[in-house]
């Protein structure tokens, strides 16, 4: 039960596994922001959607981002993809989607206590910060820990339907990213646009 | 073009007028009488962000999404944006409408607001950020109306510095 789903209990996974989890309910042509480094790199390996964009520099701006896009696109559900590293980096953000209410945005926390990409030092949430407990005080109220991969199946789902603000955490292995992203920012944001049928 | 407007008034009606829904702010002493307004008009989405640079995110996002954005912020806050700038606006060629209340100058009582301003303009100009220091109501409207226009078009952010010429700026109380 999600209820009692805490950091330390929560079934460590893996994140490519769970990426593929959540693009595989992607039905509506949903947007997926995706957070520097290996968040990224998980989703563009699960397959390039015309609506993924990939942030390639501003660590910790990934949520915030993804609040712009759900602002502009009320009717589009928009998927924020963060590890814990860059959540850390911007945690005020939390607090600034708890004020505005998005009923249309999901933020995936990526939490596996290192940052990873610059060679495995440990952040604040492997010892002591909870990330999920962070969320509920900046008031997202709904923040959960997902426990196992079906927990994070039914969170996610919930989710998409609508009535966020929603924080989904899990607990991640440090297995490295699948793939590269291109590395072209005019080329990302333009094709993102057209994804979401923006002209310019 | 200013007709005996107040500044706040001008760039109120030329966001309107150029169909800038969202104006996403840092608060600023200077900037209270635009954010009140803006707040009053129901034709802006606008609110206050926990740091310049999350503003700067959320424009960019609804730029993205097909909905012009501002961001207001005061000279100190300019100090925290220049990683966004360099490594998601610029190269993602973003035309954020960037407007900083500009303390620091021409009367500045903080020293630490001086040494932030003076770090400013060789910032936004070794990123070729377009940038213009208003000092004056009657090209204020003339400025920001074309550059915003040029800022779509050429897809590139641009900096209005509004000088304490134009605002009045933060006077020293004692």
């Amino acid at each position: 039960m999600t209820a009692t789903t805490t950091a330390h209990n929560a079934k460590v996974m893996n994140r490519f596994a769970l990426t593929k989890r959540l693009t595989g309910q992607l039905k509506h042509e949903e947007a997926v922001i995706g957070g520097i480094g290996n968040a990224n790199f998980d989703l563009w390996g699960s397959g390039q959607r015309p609506q993924n964009f990939y942030m390639l520099g501003s660590m910790g701006l990934t949520i915030p981002i993804a609040l712009g896009v759900a602002i502009a696109q009320p009717k589009r559900h928009v998927v924020a993809l963060e590890g814990d590293g860059s959540l850390l980096m911007q945690l005020g953000c939390l607090a600034t989607v708890a004020m505005l209410k998005p009923t249309n945005l999901t933020m995936l926390v990526w939490d596996n206590g290192i940052y990873q990409i610059t060679g495995g030092q440990p952040t604040a949430s492997a010892s002591a910060a909870d990330l999920v407990a962070i969320a509920r005080g900046a008031g997202i109220a709904s923040s959960a820990w997902a426990a196992d991969e079906e927990d994070f199946d039914k969170l996610v789902a919930a989710a998409l339907v609508g009535g966020g603000p929603t924080l989904i955490a899990a607990r991640i292995d440090d297995k490295p990213g699948v793939a590269t992203t291109d590395r072209d920012p005019v080329r990302i944001r333009a094709s993102f646009m057209a994804g979401l049928g923006v002209k310019r | 073009m200013s007709d005996g407007q107040a500044w706040h008034e001008i760039i109120l009606a030329t966001l309107k007028a150029n169909d800038v829904k969202l104006v996403v702010y840092v608060p600023d002493r200077v900037f209270t009488p635009l954010i009140k307004a803006i707040h009053a008009d129901p034709f802006f989405t606008t609110f206050s962000a926990t740091r310049e640079e999350e503003a700067l995110g959320i424009v960019t996002g609804a730029w993205m999404g097909g909905m012009r954005g501002a961001v207001l912020m005061q000279t100190s806050g300019f100090g925290t944006i220049p990683n966004a700038l360099a490594s998601l606006v610029v190269p993602s060629q973003i035309p954020a409408l960037i407007f900083v209340s500009e303390r620091g100058t021409l009367g500045e009582f903080n020293l630490g607001q001086a040494m932030v301003c003076k770090t400013m303009r060789p910032v936004l100009d070794s990123l070729a950020v377009e940038n213009h220091t208003i000092t004056r109501t009657d090209e204020l409207g003339f400025i920001v109306d074309r550059s915003i226009k040029q800022a779509v078009a050429t897809q590139a952010p641009v900096t209005f510095i509004l000088s304490p010429l134009l605002t009045g700026g933060k006077v020293f109380a004692a």
